[in-house]
């Protein structure tokens, strides 16, 4: 897979007539998204380039404890995200934040110890931004969902507690749902890779110039890789935050104490 | 005493819901009556400790309620709430659920027919009940629990006059048995009259 491939910055110059066209029908129909398209073109220029160089930097220095430390820092700041999402939950940070370091870890610690990648920055780096960016769009549905089932049953689960069920059992069905809600994505699109959408990584790779065989098989190690990804966050996320809703003698905290931050 | 209430206090949103309540609730039946908002409700879940008060202090049988454990204190007082809330299933899906939880052998016609329940009401599902026939199934399911206190808020607030004359007659048949004690909140003073041997007043 040592295949390269050269682009010049004319050629990005030339794809944002694109983005030109996309500013053009928002104005055109009023969709009020211009500055958006704006401000997103601006971001997706600084920050990919950023990291870009970062990577570079990282691939050159060739330290796994540079890899850990960057692993460490797109937790961090996925978990301030996704933390937006779930703004009915309270006190959602810590969930999220543990939800995407254990998802991270464990999937990449699977695919190195399996023998799948080695243990080096050009597999971990790619991968792993995949695996925690997919790991908290999941949480975040899931404590989404969470989050609005929770305020949507409380006369049920109240109910279910006055019969003398744990927090556990009464929360059961809500915390069956936020988790199916966060992990459907990832299996609906599994069903339709290849038919719907063409996956980023499998494009990039033939576009660079692999052979097919070898885009696809890549394609679908990181499709399994993402599909353990995602449930492990949405699973921990969702029963890590469910417990913030009840107090230690399982009743139910009344909304506005249980204040979202 | 079932019940001893002391200087009873709980706030919700920097507002007092209770204040300094303070009252006796004896065994048998009792119906709480008292203006929308004089904490009728709150009242209730404070004594099988869905909520527990700010200020003050709750005995149960002479014993203060915050010692029992709240998950078998909810069993032996259970709480039936002001609107329905069984679970999805059949009625007797949900019967079963609250006999397993109490460890509770479950006679299921018995317990329907204390609701006021006809036996082929096990097999209905629950969203194919009226909201009377809802708040019946919500009562057998706490009487399958076998509970030695019976709460219940408002149990009619939602019905029409013949499905509240079934959920009165229900509960004035587990009156007689005498082998429960019921409290009871309404705002109806007549009813209170009706179900309870006291009524107690809320200000």
């Amino acid at each position: 897979m040592s295949t390269s491939i050269h682009v010049e910055l004319w050629q990005v110059a030339a794809s944002l007539v694109l983005v030109a066209l996309a500013a053009a029908i928002s104005r055109w129909q009023r969709a009020d998204l211009e500055r958006d398209i704006v401000v997103a073109t601006a971001r997706s220029i600084v920050q990919l380039t950023l990291v870009g160089y970062a990577i570079k930097l990282i691939f050159d220095v060739d330290s796994i404890w540079l890899v850990v430390a960057l692993l460490a820092v797109m937790v961090l700041f996925g978990a301030i995200t996704a933390r937006h999402r779930a703004a009915k939950v309270p006190r959602s940070f810590g969930p999220l934040l543990i939800a995407l370091a254990l998802a991270g870890a464990s999937t990449l610690g699977l695919v190195v110890a399996l023998g799948i990648f080695d243990p080096t920055p050009r597999y971990l780096v790619p991968v792993g931004g995949m695996v925690i960016g997919n790991a908290m769009t999941a949480s975040a549905v899931a404590l989404n969902r969470l989050g609005d089932e929770m305020g949507d049953a409380r006369a049920r689960i109240e109910a279910t507690l006055a019969l003398g069920a744990t927090a556990r059992e009464a929360a059961a069905p809500t915390v069956r749902r936020a988790l199916r809600s966060g992990m459907i994505a990832l299996v609906d699109s599994t069903k339709t890779t290849g038919l719907i959408f063409f996956p980023g990584t499998m494009v990039g790779m033939l576009l660079a110039g692999a052979s097919p065989t070898d885009a696809v098989r890549l394609q679908l190690i990181l499709l399994y890789t993402l599909l353990g990804s995602v449930s492990i966050s949405a699973l921990v996320a969702t029963l890590l935050a469910y417990r913030h809703f009840f107090t230690p003698a399982a009743q139910l905290r009344e909304p506005e104490t249980a204040s979202p931050r | 005493m079932l019940f001893e209430l002391r200087e009873v206090g709980l706030d919700r949103a920097g507002r007092a819901v209770l204040d300094s309540f303070s009252a006796g609730i004896p065994e048998g039946s009792t119906a709480i009556v008292g203006p929308s908002g004089a904490g009728k409700s709150t009242l209730l879940r404070l004594l099988n400790r869905l909520a527990d008060p700010d200020r003050g202090e709750i005995d149960y049988r002479g014993r203060p309620l915050d010692t029992y454990e709240p998950l078998a204190l909810r069993q032996e007082v259970a709480l039936v709430p002001q609107l329905p809330a069984l679970l999805e299933g059949t009625v007797e899906s949900n019967l079963r659920y609250a006999a397993e939880l109490a460890g509770e052998p479950l006679a299921v016609e018995e317990t329907l027919a204390r609701a006021g329940l006809a036996p082929d009401f096990a097999d209905r599902d629950v969203t194919r009940l009226s909201v009377g026939e809802q708040q019946r199934a919500m009562l057998a399911r706490a009487l399958a629990q076998r509970p030695a206190v019976l709460l219940l808020d408002e149990p009619t607030s939602a019905l029409d006059h013949a499905a509240r004359d079934r959920i009165e007659a229900a509960l004035a048949e587990l009156r007689r048995e005498q082998e429960i004690s019921i409290v009871l909140v309404s705002h109806d003073p007549e009813q209170a009259r009706r179900l309870g041997d006291q009524v107690l007043e809320m200000p």
